[in-house]
């Protein structure tokens, strides 16, 4: 648990919080006057929501999908799990909880 | 000024436990990672992106390039991009507030002001700014307290990272039960786990999103429902 040194922390920090700002002010910097939004603008904006969240979970395996380990297979079936219980309750907090607590037991016994 | 108090106290009260939760969750894996309450709280502070927040434990584990930094987080956040659109207006005129509704407009921030309705008697813009402030103070409370409890105690955490994982497939599987429309979703798989063979764990992202938005735009009239009508339909 070695902290990199704190300047190289902070930059990194910096930029997280540079980089987020700009993507929450893009539309109001570049369509604050103009009132027709570009029909192209607004399918991405429909659609590429439910590509990225799968790009994102992909992301969350980025490190386990190639290789055959039990860390794999326990993401798996939490996320099964989660996917279930989050069909049948819609409930968030009981999904991400549950899901979270389901995969810390797997790492410990698989 | 104490209705809107305790209207944006009952409006955001779902968020009030979600982010507690998830705050915490971070800040455990913040803690994990070896940074103390001070960390958290200025990065809950300045940062204020709650999946985000999770994906920048991993590049400050990693010591990421401030490239890759940028290029993940512009991916990872892409989507608010967009959640500006709808509030060009109604964020016009707050003045001085205008700066922090933009800085603070997260997804759960996202999800309140456009569902929220304020009652006669309270200013809409006075609303929309407690839950804005109120939200962010659960987050960083969260936070602060998660990483100040990993510090404390003494059995292991591990696995607890799984939240950020839990917490985008529960959004996935929300906005597939709004909008049933499984080509993107496939579009999306397929693209990064293309992307992540071809260049890898770390370098896989910003190519992926430009191969989805290929896709996206390449078969719009597959993905677009017929009844998105735009005065161009022949039939009722």
């Amino acid at each position: 648990m070695i902290m990199n040194s704190t300047v190289t922390s902070i930059l990194i920090i910096a930029v997280t919080a540079l980089v987020t700002f700009i993507t929450r002010a893009l539309p109001f910097v570049l369509f604050s006057n103009k009132r027709r939004l570009p029909k192209k603008l607004l399918y991405l904006g429909t659609y590429l929501p439910l590509a990225v969240m799968a790009v994102l979970v992909v992301y969350c395996f980025k490190d386990s999908l190639f290789t055959g380990t039990s860390i794999l297979l326990a993401q798996g079936l939490a996320v099964a799990a989660v996917v279930i219980l989050h069909v049948i309750k819609r409930n968030n907090l009981l999904s991400i909880g549950a899901g979270t607590i389901i995969y810390m037991i797997l790492i410990r016994i698989l | 000024m104490k209705k809107t108090l305790s209207v944006a106290l009952k409006a955001t009260l779902p968020v009030f436990f979600g982010y507690l939760v998830l705050g915490i969750a971070f800040g455990l894996l913040l803690s994990q990672a070896g940074y103390n309450a001070l960390w958290a709280f200025f990065i809950s502070v300045f940062v204020y992106a709650g999946s985000m927040q999770f994906v920048l434990v991993e590049l400050l584990r990693s010591a990421a390039s401030l490239l890759t930094t940028a290029i993940t987080t512009l991916s990872v956040n892409s989507r608010h991009i967009f959640y500006g659109l709808s509030f060009l207006d109604k964020f016009k005129n707050m003045g001085k507030r205008k700066f922090y509704m933009i800085f603070s407009l997260t997804d759960e921030t996202y999800s309140l002001l456009s569902s929220v309705k304020a009652p006669k008697d309270v200013s809409e813009k006075d609303l929309f700014f407690v839950i804005a402030l109120l939200n962010h103070l659960y987050w960083i409370f969260g936070s602060v307290v998660g990483n100040i409890a990993g510090n404390i105690i003494p059995f292991s955490t591990e696995g607890v990272e799984f939240s950020m994982t839990a917490l985008f497939v529960v959004i996935l599987v929300e906005q597939l039960l709004a909008k049933p429309n499984i080509l993107p979703v496939i579009f999306g798989f397929a693209s990064s786990i293309l992307c992540l063979l071809l260049f890898g764990a770390n370098h896989f992202i910003v190519p992926a999103m430009l191969l989805v938005i290929v896709l996206l735009f390449a078969f719009k009239t597959q993905i677009t429902p017929v009844t998105d009508c735009e005065g161009k339909n022949d039939h009722e």
